[in-house]
């Protein structure tokens, strides 16, 4: 198989595009791809603050390498969840990534911050690890973003994680989130940094590969939480169409952002109001990320210290 | 030829005679589009020749989360 540029020898085919590229001509078109997907949705400027949430895997290194490669001066954040081994490979991993290009990195680790690790919160809250990981996630990502002065949060989301979560929104008909999934999430409220997820074009097998063309060296094993989880499900169920019909999950994600979610956008959005403990936006009297804390809070000792920057 | 699965669950696998990268993932009932096949270091498409004295590894690019 030949490159599609150049006719050299290919490292990589991209069936729905019909093509194939040697490994310089593939860096560029993953290069293109986030800048045509930044432009489109008016992601961000090179004025703009940008804070990569980072967890050491392939598609977060790669969008902070994609980011500081075009020039901008991308900061990022890694959370230390407290999994176990894996929370200390991804941390290695990130450091060293942020290390070798100089680049600034703040660690926010949930145990002395919060008094709480995920694996703790799980057995405290008698909810699977995800639900309370995800939740953690979503809530810090914004507040360190809007307490450092950051105007928008990038995320490594790709292809497969988009076309998975839309799968499972409409297996279950659940609008709300579906009315929210989307590559940029606009600052609807003081409270609310700018989300995007410059990747969503691209596949997770094309990110992998990026990484290894690249040599950026990425924690490869799955978080033992992640066993069974409903996301790979809808992820395998996808791939296995994608290799019987090349393009598939492209046109379920665009298809969905072009003829779905227009419609979606009449329906009425939630009022927020901000949480009575952190002042967090949050349709009720507390968020939950609070209520959360709170139950955790009466089985954990108090927290004390603060997180860590880098670089 | 040699055979390493690297993840989700690292294991090794040893084959005989020349075959097409895309065979070797069918035989081991793996998806194309969410596996890497590297040989020397290189990314190999799904039309390149494996040999005997080959030692392959297979990525999976799958992450749960």
């Amino acid at each position: 198989m030949r490159c599609l540029k150049c006719r050299q020898k290919a490292a990589v085919e991209l069936r729905r595009h019909n093509s194939a590229f040697c490994s310089p001509h593939y860096l560029d078109f993953v290069a293109t791809q986030m800048a045509r997907n930044v432009k489109r949705h008016r992601m961000f400027g090179p004025q703009d603050r940008v804070l990569v949430a980072v967890s050491g895997g392939k598609d977060s290194l790669a969008l902070w390498d994609l980011l500081l490669e075009a020039g901008y001066p991308a900061s990022g954040l890694h959370l230390r969840l407290g999994i176990g081994d894996y929370s200390l490979r991804s941390a290695q991993t990130t450091r060293a990534f942020a290390d070798d290009r100089g680049a600034q990195l703040i660690e926010f680790d949930l145990e002395s911050e919060m008094g709480f690790t995920v694996p703790k919160l799980s057995n405290i809250l008698k909810r699977p690890p995800c639900s309370g990981c995800g939740l953690n996630k979503r809530y810090l990502f914004n507040k360190i973003a809007l307490d450092r002065g950051f105007d928008v949060v990038a995320t490594g989301h790709n292809l497969d994680d988009e076309a998975a979560t839309l799968m499972g929104n409409v297996l279950h008909w659940q609008t709300d989130p579906l009315r929210r999934q989307s590559p940029a999430l606009a600052a609807s409220h003081p409270g609310l940094v700018k989300k995007v997820k410059p990747l969503y074009t691209l596949t997770e097998r094309e990110m992998a590969s990026y990484c290894l063309l690249k040599g950026i060296d990425y924690v490869m094993e799955e978080c033992p939480n992640a066993t069974g989880a409903r996301s790979i499900l809808y992820k395998d169920a996808l791939n296995r169409i994608e290799a019987q019909s090349p393009g598939s999950k492209q046109q379920f994600f665009q298809g969905f952002l072009d003829r779905l979610k227009p419609l979606l956008q009449g329906e009425a959005a939630v009022e927020l109001r901000e949480c009575a403990l952190c002042g967090q936006p949050t349709t009720g009297e507390t968020c939950a990320f609070c209520r959360m804390r709170e139950r955790a809070e009466k089985h954990s000792p108090k927290p004390g210290t603060t997180s860590k920057v880098r670089g | 030829m040699n055979v390493l699965i690297r993840n989700p669950i690292r294991r090794e696998v040893q084959l005989q005679g020349k075959r097409r990268v895309k065979r070797l993932l069918e035989e081991l009932d793996l998806n194309p589009e969410s596996h890497i096949v590297i040989r020397d270091g290189a990314l190999l498409t799904a039309d390149e020749f494996l040999h005997d004295e080959d030692r392959v590894e297979i990525i999976s690019a799958i992450s749960g989360g």
